[in-house]
């Protein structure tokens, strides 16, 4: 279904929390769930698109317990997911630093990092079972940070008072996906997991009201084809690059879940995106993406501005006494260790009073100078060391020297596909994990939870909950892809693919995408307000029009063809890109990531409003034409555990 | 700054390969290499002629997805740096830069610059993992790890898998792959149960595609992450030892 059509389904949200106190939802979930006998579980087949943390590791776990999976990517071997990308570190409730963390703590934090937008029982499960996933990691032999004595290192992140983030030098990211591609790898190897690499999905196979297959791209032959399962779980990561300029992999797309929404499920909360303080600043037109600073750097780092916005001397001529320390001033007590959200806006704040520094003065100081005084250059290097090197790469200055600049960039997009708390879509036997579904972070993620996750929903979460719905399927095989149900779905990605390659106009889907992503960061970026959410709307949808009357795509299908595939993503991002400023529009509260200017404390902090907002917006695709028709449902969240406060860092 | 290149364009992987001479005026030094190639095919795409394809995708040297040989260097000229975060700042003005894809018999060309690197996957689903199912694992801190060990390991792991060391090397030999992921595993207490058919494995494996390590040194020069080839001595102890210990009376067949 294109355009012109329209939906008819109407759907249901049922989050299915389990019954019992907090701490108990998930073993009492566990208990009464159905089994699928091991003997049984070869019987089922499994799709998985995306082989980041939560895909490989979903299909690593399925692998061992038997079930048949099949697993498809983008990228030429999983290893190149953006997982790999991730510095910092995973959270984990070990309490290792004896600090006094529990998991009723990150539990705590995390609900309140998202600005109470998210569903308790699914965080506190999270909390519950990040333990494991350390002790999972660890006995795969990731090379986590050890002590002398052979124990664990741990750190602290943005967000938290405690020190319970477990990273590999700079490489956490890449060393979990590692382990979870390997162990994915052993399955491969043992015949249980079958990996397609660059292989895109472009469509998802509804019949009966049922997720039975998708339709996918060879990239490098044009080849459509259906494939078929009893359950389709997608991890295909976040839509960040639908800004354009984002911390994302340039490849990173919303295709596989735009298009499942348009088959009718929701999709949550598209306007909370993050947009994580510490990346470095924007140099000029023909940037490619943005680089993202670990933000552990902030546990050694002074953020700071010089207090004369005609400020003309270098940095380190600069006197305590020019400088304002400006998170340190304003939140004493989380000082540079606020969550992300307070950081990116105050760094705006800055820049907007015209005190910003660098060349095109869009950046602040990240200055570790104390900390090498303080701790030797040897202790920085071994801790930051990759980092430092990265931005002398890009930006041609040492940062031993010089303090680093760093700017807020969009980041982590914690809206995604609405799934209950199995993990499934509103589409029955379609599953969304990792940062494709937008369960747990709220409206503001804290660092070093998006590991910890994907690998949950992956290890520990899906594993237990796909068998609650493949149980009574047990006798039924997979649809025929030669039916109707697949032919059909075919035809119209071929009719799209077509219609890509027959514009002929005069513009790259590349300049169409930069001009889409200038109009969400000045209107649906760090805030957001009536008016230019309303302008952006219309922007919006006439950009979109020229985008199907004046876009160039040269060569054919039948080849491997970059732009082709890059333009089909762009399609779908300006479709979601209204459906962001939608759901901006209608929450007329601040929270999180997401800041209403309309809607803020007599101190510039996010206003929430609970009596009106606090339940998660379900959006159901309708149909489009010149305006996207969207209906919104709501998921009513209650509070029972953590108490609806005004945050404050103070 | 302007600048003439000269990329190899190849339709596909059966098609004759030729240099294409494309001059690219206005580049700013600030430019990484791919996006001074981003902006040169945007200008192509505009003009009707088809743009060049690389591979490339987190552009912060971490995924391994790019890789060019550039100048006769994969990954160009700047020691330790992929091609990604490489700067035209490192060019002259007036420069002409030779644009090619990875050069060895087991990366086939996909197109232009594109190359299909599966080979190296293959080595890793012979026995680059340690084997141990979701939810049973000990708690963390019961398997001590010797701090000089996780660093030594994490050295290792740091490869991006990029396949670099294959495009430098005369052999096209993935010894510097092979052994980086091999060493990872066996420094580390917990890759001890299957270190010797580990090696045997992959090393058994990576031979059914790549050349033969004859010690020159060219993987290190060219590895964007400066993995050492000492992990390359290791793997041959360690291969040797293998072959001597892999008996079936130690409770370790090979598969």
């Amino acid at each position: 279904m294109w355009s012109g059509e329209r939906r008819d389904i109407m759907i249901k949200l049922d989050a299915k929390i389990p019954e019992g106190p907090i701490g108990e939802k998930w073993t009492n979930y566990r208990f009464h769930t159905k089994l699928v006998n091991p003997a049984n579980k070869r019987k089922y087949k499994i799709i998985i698109v995306g082989a980041g943390l939560a895909g490989s590791s979903a299909a690593a776990t399925l692998g061992e317990l038997g079930y048949d999976v099949e697993v498809f990517t983008y990228h030429d071997t999983p290893r190149r997911a953006h997982s790999i990308a991730a510095q910092g570190g995973i959270n984990a409730t070990k309490n290792y630093t004896n600090d006094g963390d529990s998991v009723f703590r990150l539990f705590y934090d995390t609900v309140k990092g998202g600005d109470y937008r998210s569903r308790e029982a699914n965080v506190h499960r999270l909390a519950e079972v990040a333990d494991k996933i350390i002790d999972q990691c660890t006995a795969q032999g990731i090379p986590f940070a050890r002590e002398y004595g052979g124990t664990l290192a741990n750190r602290s992140f943005g967000g938290a008072l405690v020190s319970r983030t477990f990273y590999a030098r700079g490489q956490t990211g890449q060393q979990l996906l590692l382990g979870s591609y390997q162990a994915m790898a052993n399955q491969i190897r043992a015949g249980k997991v079958t990996l397609h690499t660059r292989m895109e999905m472009l469509d998802l196979v509804v019949h009966d009201g049922k997720a039975v297959g998708i339709i996918t791209r060879n990239l490098l032959t044009g080849e459509i084809e259906g494939h078929s399962a009893h359950a389709v779980v997608l991890a295909t990561g976040g839509y960040g690059n639908v800004y354009y300029l984002s911390t994302n992999a340039m490849a990173s797309n919303a295709t596989a879940i735009w298009r499942a929404h348009r088959r009718g499920a929701a999709f949550a909360n598209p306007c909370f995106v993050q947009i994580h303080p510490t990346c470095i600043p924007q140099s000029e037109e023909f940037q490619s993406k943005l680089t993202l600073m670990s933000e552990s750097l902030r546990n050694d780092g002074r953020i700071w501005v010089p207090k004369d916005p005609n400020e003309t001397r270098p940095p380190n001529e600069i006197p305590e006494e020019d400088r304002d320390y400006y998170l340190e001033r304003r939140y004493p007590s989380f000082g540079n260790l606020v969550p992300r959200d307070v950081a990116s806006r105050n760094a705006k704040k800055m820049i907007d009073e015209g005190r910003g520094v660098g060349p095109r003065k869009n950046g602040v100081y990240l200055d570790l100078t104390d900390a090498i005084k303080r701790l030797g250059r040897e202790t920085i290097e071994e801790r930051y060391g990759n980092l430092f090197e990265m931005y002398e790469r890009i930006t041609d200055e040492n940062p031993y020297e010089v303090p680093m600049r760093i700017y807020p960039a969009t980041h982590y997009t914690m809206g995604g596909l609405w799934v209950d708390y199995e993990l499934m879509s509103t589409i029955p036997g379609l599953f969304v994990i990792g940062e494709a579904n937008f369960s747990d972070h709220g409206a503001n993620r804290l660092g070093a939870s998006a590991l910890m996750q994907g690998l949950a929903d992956g290890y520990f979460v899906l594993p237990y909950t796909i068998g609650n719905y493949l149980a009574p399927l047990l006798g039924t095989e997979p649809m025929d892809v030669a039916g109707e149900a697949f032919t059909k779905v075919e035809r119209e990605v071929r009719d799209h693919l077509d219609r890509l390659l027959s514009v002929d106009g005069s513009r790259t889907a590349t300049w169409f995408n930069k001009e889409l992503g200038k109009i969400l960061v000045s209107h649906v970026g760090m805030e957001r307000s009536e008016a230019g959410l309303t302008e952006a709307l219309e922007m919006i949808r006439k950009l979109r029009e020229e985008f199907h009357s004046d876009l160039k795509v040269l060569g054919t299908n039948e080849s491997f063809n970059q732009a082709l595939a890059n333009a089909g993503r762009v399609w779908d991002f300006f479709e979601l890109a209204e459906l962001m400023a939608l759901d901006a529009l209608d929450r007329r509260e601040s929270c999180g990531g997401h800041f209403r200017v309309e809607s803020q404390t007599e101190e510039g902090e996010a206003l929430r409003n609970d009596e009106e907002y606090s339940y998660v917006a379900a959006w159901e695709f309708k149909g489009i034409g010149h305006e996207i028709e969207e209906v919104l449902h709501k998921e009513p969240l209650e509070f029972e555990y953590v108490a609806l406060s005004q945050r404050s860092y103070k | 700054m302007d600048v003439t290149l000269k990329v190899w364009r190849q339709d596909g992987p059966e098609a004759p390969g030729r240099f294409e001479t494309i001059p690219v005026q206005d580049v700013s030094e600030h430019m990484s290499f791919l996006e001074m190639l981003d902006v040169v095919n945007e200008r192509l795409t505009t003009k009707g002629e088809e743009p060049v394809a690389f591979d490339s995708d987190c552009r912060e040297g971490i995924c391994g997805m790019c890789g060019i040989v550039i100048n006769g260097h994969p990954h160009g000229p700047q020691d330790g740096t992929a091609t990604c975060q490489l700067h035209m700042r490192k060019f002259n003005d007036g420069d002409t830069i030779v644009v090619e894809p990875w050069r060895a018999k087991a990366f086939p060309i996909v197109k232009d610059l594109v190359v299909d690197r599966s080979p190296l996957d293959r080595i890793i689903e012979a026995g680059g993992y340690i084997t141990i199912r979701a939810g049973s694992a000990p708690d963390a801190n019961l398997i001590l790890v010797p701090k000089p060990a996780s660093d030594a390991a994490m050295d290792a792991a740091a490869c991006i898998g990029c396949g670099a060391c294959v495009a430098a090397c005369p052999n096209g030999a993935a010894q510097l792959f092979t052994a980086a992921k091999v060493s990872h595993l066996n420094l580390l207490p917990q890759g001890q149960p299957e270190r010797w058919t580990r090696v045997e494995a992959m090393v058994d494996e990576m031979e059914l595609y790549f050349g033969s390590c004859t010690n020159h040194g060219e993987c290190e020069a060219a590895c964007p992450k400066s993995v050492s080839i000492d992990f390359i001595a290791l793997m041959n102890l360690d291969y040797v030892k293998a072959k001597l210990k892999n008996r079936k009376r130690i409770g370790q067949t090979v598969q």
